[in-house]
């Protein structure tokens, strides 16, 4: 499905802008910025899951030595309900009282105090002198005990949303939702064969390797700046704000390079508190959260429930599909519940479906957005279904997936018409990929699963800027997380019609730049990247003018060919062409500066389908698994640097991959997380890893300029229910729960 | 408490500095030398973020104690690249995309440059485990293992 | 008339209805034709995304709405 169109710098693999100062360690992350004078900021946490906070005494703290500023809950202006801030954020009051607890501490590691000192040390000795009277209540740690009638109750004031009749009395379920279509009971006549099951897997966290930090500085005028690694300096500015009732234009927020989000930095946690610190304390005030911080106290994604019935015929085409979903939020409202029903049933055309979803808060931490958030959980369980399905219909599993799988005008299960998609054409490729018509080694197994991402557009600016000597710079307010520096330049080289190493992009801070919604949704190569080709599409109009005017002709006269101006064909004008270097030497004679801008809502963001498959075997006495190959095929619409499309798909795989087979937050019977650190809780390293080959499909997006799809979180998808179909491939018995760590499929094994 | 005098070599140049007795290498590092370049994403010897070279061996800074520097000879990521430009290593990491946020890459740099000063001539296998102590999560770890392949040939080619 | 669609969990706010058909020429309208005729559904749809002739808006406002458009509203979309 190659493009016929010939691009001049669209998918070459130039090295990126920033890589430098990254191969030699002058790239400046979060815990970088260190300021004259600057104190150091630490949280106190609870050390119960859930218990009511009775009083604080902070009198203590704050007469030790050293000890310049101390704050709690109360501290902190009172913040209504009802507004909605960042992408994935949820409500203003809920990411308040999970900065800061107010009443309630609601998880274990739920902040509750926080001190500024003159060094790490005193702080840290600070927080032992803070006084915490605490009555502890029994937590809820499971979801389906959260959902019972009689399971203790997490806020007195939530009542389940989207129900038919208003409840009477308050729940754990802090909203359900449905989806359906058809009539499911009726589909589930028709089928021949019916496949069901549970499938359980537990939260797990994004695991970035830099820890949240930020230092922040408020002068005496009452203005603040804070640096921070964030996935989005403007939603951190509207957060910040919103938290401690502050004008947005009194908050600058530098991002600084962000060390992996993975949907995890679209959050606040340090900074609103590190505000508040520097204001009282009249210094600036670092703020850098440990390992042990970032798991007990972070964003990690959804614990999950999910049933899963699926009716088929014997040619294996789909007559119903139901499922339950139920999915932890932890402390406070915010599951990923509707993406995930969203998502489960969405690469298929199905005729009968129904989904119902629920999001059940556990004194767990409030779950942050991971990568495609809550499509993993629900579409591990569709798939793993999907498997058993093609085994007792005695079918390639690719070919199950083709007779079902959704086109161009299928109307998906969440609502709309798919316009033209990619998903057959990942299906074909993955049946014609070298690694699937291979045999399979003796004792291995392999398994196939199916991936899907919506993406999202969302808001943009970019402003492109030619310098006198026709040099170009880009700005723009996306964090660049994974290369997309390197995507704008040659967006805007490919427009321009100049070579990649005329351009050069930048990330602003949001006093330098225009509003940009968050890099997350895959939307940043998608949306910015829009804003940017119609920043340079500016930069050529204006271009075009100003050459009419050196060359005394009418601007329809002038044409953009390959980076110069031109007189248009039939236009008699004996003139040399104009360069933009030449066209930047003349500026000053044709109006002064140069310089592009866009700003736009982007919208039509194209799904993004997959497939995968790995080849693992398993070892019968320790029950480990080795991964002997694993495949990704993914629709990119268009790569524009594909050696960073190639990545977003290895990564997502890796990520994935742990997930499925080793990941997973291990609590105790009182909510206290027992592997809070990388050594228990164990992401991949290299020597678990294969090469992870990729296939890139290219179908065209109609709604981008270059056909974009973006690429970041589809990847993530798939490699659970791979995983698992390969294990049961390879050991004769299907485990439904993840991860497939080593003592369960022992246990898995010893049970047959 | 006082504070323990430090003498210690890095990059080649002698450094003297005063380091409170409990204080890890990695924070006298960031915060009393400032360089930032090694970089802490645990603080446990876990992630391999803080991977610098000492004594020829490579070590996890925050493991260590500042004071423990004292005669030593180590090599941060401040020192791989030179007047003459940028270490192979580093080369092949911008040239095959090994790096998407780039918070682990002096790490692995650090660790990878160790590997090959013992061992010009790595097989995957070796590289794959060699470096099992740094943690990317961005990478899959694909890009990274083929940038130190590629950078061994080239080494290779070149000696 | 296009055609407006409302998941499951709208339905509480539509009486159970599913489906409506409108003449308007815009979202705008539109909007205001759903709140006339389920007052308070106005503040459930404007936390919904929309989903005009099979493209995905997650804000729309200004979008035109033809005779023979289909309209689903669903839920935002996230991102990580």
């Amino acid at each position: 499905m190659a493009e016929a169109v010939d691009y001049q710098v669209l998918g070459t693999r130039p090295v990126r802008p920033d890589g430098v100062d990254k191969v030699t360690g002058r790239a400046q992350f979060g815990a970088d910025q260190n300021l004259p004078n600057m104190l150091h900021g630490k949280i106190l946490r609870s050390p119960h899951a859930h218990a009511r906070i009775k009083r604080v005494d902070l009198s203590k703290a704050l007469a030790m030595d050293g000890v310049c500023a101390a704050v709690t809950g109360a501290d902190f202006p009172t913040v209504a309900s009802g507004v909605s801030i960042g992408e994935a954020g949820g409500d203003v009051m809920d990411i308040a009282h999970n900065v800061m607890a107010r009443d309630k501490a609601l998880y274990h590691g739920h902040a509750v105090a926080a001190v500024a000192a003159t060094s790490l040390e005193i702080a840290e000795q600070a927080l032992d002198a803070i006084d915490v009277e605490y009555e502890v209540l029994p937590p809820v740690l499971d979801v389906l005990q959260a959902m019972a009638p009689a399971a203790p109750l997490l806020d007195e004031n939530c009542f389940t949303k989207n129900l038919p009749e208003k409840p009477d009395k308050p729940s754990n379920v802090a909203s359900v939702m449905a989806l359906s279509r058809g009539d499911v009971e009726a589909g589930f006549e028709q089928a021949d064969l019916v496949v069901e099951g549970e499938y359980r897997i537990p939260m797990a966290h994004q695991g970035y390797i830099e820890p949240h930090a930020c230092t922040a500085t408020v002068n005496e005028e009452g203005k603040a700046t804070v640096w921070c690694c964030t996935q989005g300096q403007f939603d951190f500015r509207t957060a910040i704000a919103k938290i401690l009732d502050w004008k947005v234009g009194d908050m600058k927020v530098v991002p600084s390079e962000i060390g992996g989000g993975f949907g995890g930095k679209t959050v606040v946690y340090l900074e609103p508190v590190a505000v508040l610190l520097s204001q009282r304390a009249g210094r600036p005030v670092k703020m850098v959260m440990s390992r042990e911080e970032v798991f007990r106290a972070t964003g990690p994604t959804s614990g999950t429930v999910c049933r899963v019935k699926v009716g088929a015929k014997q040619n294996g085409r789909i007559t119903a599909a139901k499922a339950w979903l139920a999915y932890e939020s932890g402390a406070f409202p915010g599951a990923p519940v509707g993406p995930g029903a969203m998502s489960i049933f969405a690469p298929y055309d199905l005729e009968n479906f129904l989904v119902e979803g629920h999001e059940v808060r556990v004194n767990k931490p409030k779950v942050a957005a991971y990568r495609a958030p809550g499509a993993p959980q629900s579409m591990h369980a569709m798939e793993v279904a999907l498997d058993d399905l093609a085994r007792q219909l005695n079918m390639d599993p690719l070919d199950l997936r083709m007779v079902n799988a959704a086109d161009e005008g299928t109307q998906a299960p969440y609502g709309p018409k798919f316009p033209a998609i990619g998903f057959k054409a990942c299906i074909e490729a993955a049946k014609k990929h070298p690694n699937y018509t291979a045999p399979l080694l003796e004792g291995a197994g392999r398994g196939v699963a199916a991936g899907f991402w919506f993406n999202v557009g969302m808001q943009s600016s970019a402003e492109v800027r030619l310098n006198e000597d026709g040099t170009v710079i880009v700005m723009e307010g996306n964090p660049d997380i994974g290369g997309s520096r390197a995507s704008m330049s040659l967006m805007a080289a490919e427009t321009l019609g100049v070579p990649y190493e005329q351009v050069k992009t930048y990330v602003g801070d949001t006093e330098s730049t225009g509003f940009c919604n968050l890099t997350g949704g895959s939307r940043t190569t998608f949306a910015t990247g829009m804003a940017v080709v119609r920043a340079c599409e500016d930069i050529i109009a204006q271009c075009r003018s100003r050459a009419a005017a050196t060359w005394g002709v009418d601007e329809e006269q002038v044409e953009w060919r390959d980076g110069q101006a031109v007189p248009a064909p039939g236009v008699n004008a004996d003139v040399n062409p104009l360069s933009l270097a030449d066209l930047a030497a003349g500026a000053p004679r044709t109006g002064g500066p140069i310089l592009g801008r866009a700003s736009l809502n982007a919208q039509g963001a194209g799904a993004s389908f997959s497939v995968n498959f790995t080849d693992l075997k398993v070892d019968q006495e320790t029950g480990a698994v080795e991964v002997l190959s694993f495949t990704a095929v993914q629709d990119a619409g268009k790569a524009i640097h594909p050696a960073y499309v190639e990545g977003q798909m290895q990564g997502g795989a890796a990520q994935g991959l742990g997930w499925a087979l080793n990941e997973e937050y291990i609590y105790d019977a009182d909510g206290v997380m027992e592997n809070a650190g990388f050594l228990d809780y164990r992401v991949p390293v290299a020597s678990d890893l294969p090469m992870i080959d990729t296939e890139i499909v290219e179908v065209r997006n109609p709604s981008h300029p270059y056909g974009v799809r973006g690429v970041g979180e589809t990847p993530i998808v798939a490699p659970l229910a791979a995983t698992a179909n390969a294990v049961r491939d390879a050991i004769g018995i299907r485990i439904n729960d993840l991860p497939l760590s080593p003592p369960r499929i022992l246990a898995a094994l010893g049970g047959e | 408490m006082s504070k323990i005098h430090v003498q210690t070599t890095i990059n080649g140049e002698q450094v003297d500095f005063l380091c409170p007795p409990q204080q890890s290498l990695l924070e006298a590092l960031r915060e009393t030398l400032g360089m930032l370049g090694t970089k802490e994403g645990c603080g446990t010897g876990d992630c391999g973020a803080c991977s610098i070279i000492l004594n020829g061996r490579l070590v996890c800074s925050c493991l260590m104690l500042a004071a423990e520097a004292q005669g030593q000879e180590m090599t941060t990521i401040e020192g791989i690249a030179d007047a003459d430009g940028l270490h192979v290593l580093q080369e092949k990491f911008l040239e095959h995309a090994a790096l998407q946020c780039g918070i682990c890459t002096p790490g692995f740099i650090v660790a990878a440059k160790a590997l090959l000063d013992r061992d010009p001539n790595p097989d995957e296998r070796t590289i794959r485990y060699w470096l099992a102590g740094n943690l990317c999560r961005c990478t899959g770890y694909d890009k990274i293992v083929r940038a130190v392949q590629d950078a061994a040939q080239q080494l290779a080619y070149e000696a | 008339m296009a055609t407006v669609v409302f998941p499951d969990h709208l339905l509480g706010c539509t009486n159970g209805q599913r489906q409506v058909e409108l003449l308007v020429d815009n979202y705008r309208e539109l909007l205001l034709a759903l709140e006339k005729q389920w007052p308070g559904i106005g503040e459930a749809l404007a936390k919904s995304a929309v989903a005009i002739d099979g493209q995905i808006y997650q804000d729309a406002f200004l979008e035109p709405v033809n005779a023979d458009s289909e309209i689903f509203f669903m839920a935002r979309i996230e991102g990580g």
